[in-house]
């Protein structure tokens, strides 16, 4: 055990990710739901490095979100509208008010983060809704014009341009993560989750390695914002609401924290049952919504993850 | 201009109480249960709920109206305390978040499920309704009303948290559980009555707010905020630093919508932020 996880990927893996391939031939009348399921699990992913790996509790992630999204949209509004040039720089900004934002978020425990957090989500919103002569307030930020992706696929109505654009971007930020928690660095937050006051004994900052983690979710967040942007060609002032991180939590938890893998998941669930239970009637599935939360805490805290780990451990003991 | 400051001020300071009465039952829970209760809120709903169904439908005039909210919220809150609550004590601070939120989230679906999207009225008596003159100011009555209120109910509450048995418990549970624990203080039972009355004042709170702050099923999210910011700001496990930083925030929203309405919430969320950088463990800590 004293070597480092690999990056070998094992065939559970290579299994998950060959089902949103499958899933382009199979279902192409759904490609836009699933463009949006593929941006809210990168959404989930950014999270689950801040919240599941260093245990921060935030409640304003759409803040990221939404600077990313405003960001390409812009760009691309004023003619700029290469789309991986718009998630860099969407990226960017992201990661510089992550980067800025972090130092107020560490000096505080639970209560403060959240408050903090919750506050900076709410403050954006506001400034968005202030501003509307650049971002259009809450009418919504159009007239979003994509150019091609190399200058050959455009962003057609059938959404597959948009669709393998969120997959291959979602695949490659999610190895750079995965890459992360694997590493020395990865291995230190989790360190930090464990036991955030003995970290220091074994050397290592907590502030600074919080302080990273937290920038580089933000930044993710950003891409993730940026891709609804691009791929959605409109930017709605609600990237910055409070149902946005909230909603995002849900995911994230229903999924399973701290997998990497749980907010992909819990993403594709909760925007499918979205999909079929909001269309029922969206007042009620607020309520079902509730509800799945209180279950989860009080019944199946490891979410779908966690379940599915146990179900393997069961599996193999009962071969062995 | 005098006088329009004067004027602010005081619907800043009736703002103000309210927003203490609602919250000063989430800073005994957070103080002294360590419980982050984002679903507070709803239980101010279920008071103004409670209120407006008692009066438009049974015919209940405001006064007993209010009493009514009181006891609603206060054994729903009990009952939930019991039964749910209970068991998350101990869990982590996420935990308690994501299940606050999902109780929010059902409140809201439910008020919305029986009393519809829409705001509620409410009419208040005669007595209590226009304007007093006091030394030339023009002052509402159910501001002044609203104001008195609050100052019976936190003298009532410093009464009963500094003078009573009950309250030297609640002090003892709240500086050290186990050693309360140790000297035969029935703990739980100290929860469960702080906590239903909690929830009581929050639901007078929000029967007595409908005027104010309006009431719709959005209230325990649009309010959230609020609520933890008096917590937050002034400092969880206190009556005094909850009432000073409910005053405060009650005056600076009140002024920055009254004079820079175009900057709208902001200055709050900003007030916030800032607070909590130069006084992150709230405006009075507890001893400890």
């Amino acid at each position: 055990m004293s070597a480092l996880p690999t990056l070998k990927w094992s065939k559970f893996e290579v299994a998950f990710w060959l089902l949103p391939v499958a899933a382009f031939f199979l279902f192409p009348r759904y490609l836009t739901l699933g463009s949006q399921i593929l941006i809210a699990g990168l959404f989930a992913l950014s999270l689950d490095l801040i919240l599941g790996y260093a245990r921060i509790i935030s409640l304003g992630h759409a803040a990221f979100f939404g600077l990313g999204a405003y960001t390409a949209g812009l760009l691309a509004r004023y003619g700029l509208g290469e789309p991986f040039s718009g998630l860099l720089a969407a990226a960017a900004i992201a990661a510089l008010a992550g980067w800025i934002t972090s130092f107020l978020i560490v000096r505080g425990q639970d209560l403060t983060r959240l408050m903090v957090t919750l506050g900076i989500g709410l403050m954006l919103f506001e400034a968005a809704n202030q501003a509307s002569s650049i971002t259009g307030g809450v009418d919504g930020l159009s007239g979003v014009e994509m150019k091609k992706i190399f200058g050959v696929f455009g962003f057609g109505l059938d959404g597959k341009t948009a669709y393998l654009y969120s997959l291959a971007v979602l695949f490659v930020v999610f190895n750079g993560a995965r890459a992360l928690v694997r590493s020395p660095f990865g291995l230190s937050l989790k360190g930090i989750r464990e036991g955030e006051r003995r970290m220091p004994a074994i050397g290592a900052s907590v502030r600074r390695k919080l302080v990273a983690v937290y920038t580089v979710g933000a930044g993710i967040a950003g891409i993730a914002g940026a891709l609804l942007a691009q791929t959605t060609q409109f930017v709605g002032i609600d990237v910055f609401g409070f149902q946005r991180s909230a909603e995002l939590m849900i995911m994230l938890v229903l999924g399973g924290t701290g997998y990497l893998y749980g907010g992909l998941l819990g993403a594709a669930v909760f925007m499918l049952l979205q999909d079929y239970l909001a269309n029922l009637n969206p007042v009620y599935w607020q309520f079902w919504l509730g509800l799945l939360l209180v279950l989860i805490v009080l019944f199946a805290r490891g979410g779908l993850m966690g379940g599915l780990i146990a179900l393997q451990h069961r599996l193999r003991r009962s071969s062995a | 201009m005098i006088t329009s400051f004067i004027g602010v001020l005081f619907d800043g300071l009736a703002y103000g109480s309210l927003l203490f009465l609602i919250s000063i039952g989430l800073s005994v829970t957070m103080g002294l249960m360590n419980f982050i209760n984002l679903a507070h809120g709803a239980f101010a709903m279920l008071g103004g709920y409670a209120a407006v169904v008692a009066m438009s439908r049974l015919g209940v005039p405001f006064l007993p109206a209010l009493a009514i909210a009181f006891a609603v919220s206060g054994v729903v809150g009990g009952l939930l305390e019991r039964v749910l609550y209970r068991r998350l004590y101990r869990a982590a601070h996420l935990d308690q978040v994501l299940f606050t939120i999902g109780l929010t989230f059902m409140s809201i679906a439910t008020a919305t499920y029986f009393f519809g999207p829409a705001q509620q009225p409410v009419r208040l008596p005669e007595f209590l309704t226009g304007q007093l003159h006091v030394l030339g100011l023009d002052l509402g009555t159910y501001r002044l009303f609203l104001i008195a209120m609050v100052v019976v109910a936190t003298l009532a509450l410093t009464y009963l948290v500094e003078r009573t048995r009950f309250g030297a418990q609640v002090r003892a549970s709240v500086d050290n559980q186990q050693a309360s624990v140790g000297l035969g203080i029935n703990v739980e039972r100290v929860f469960s009555v702080t906590f239903a009355l909690g929830s009581a004042l929050a639901g007078l709170g929000g029967a007595l707010g409908i005027d104010v702050l309006g009431l719709d099923p959005t209230f325990p999210l649009k309010y959230m905020v609020y609520f933890l910011l008096v917590v937050a700001v002034g400092g969880a496990g206190t009556i005094r630093g909850p009432l000073i930083a409910a005053l405060i925030l009650g005056v600076f929203d009140v002024a920055g919508k009254y004079y820079v309405p175009q900057v709208g919430s902001f200055i709050i969320y900003a007030v916030m932020v800032v607070m909590l950088l130069f006084f992150p463990a709230g405006l009075v800590g507890r001893r400890t």
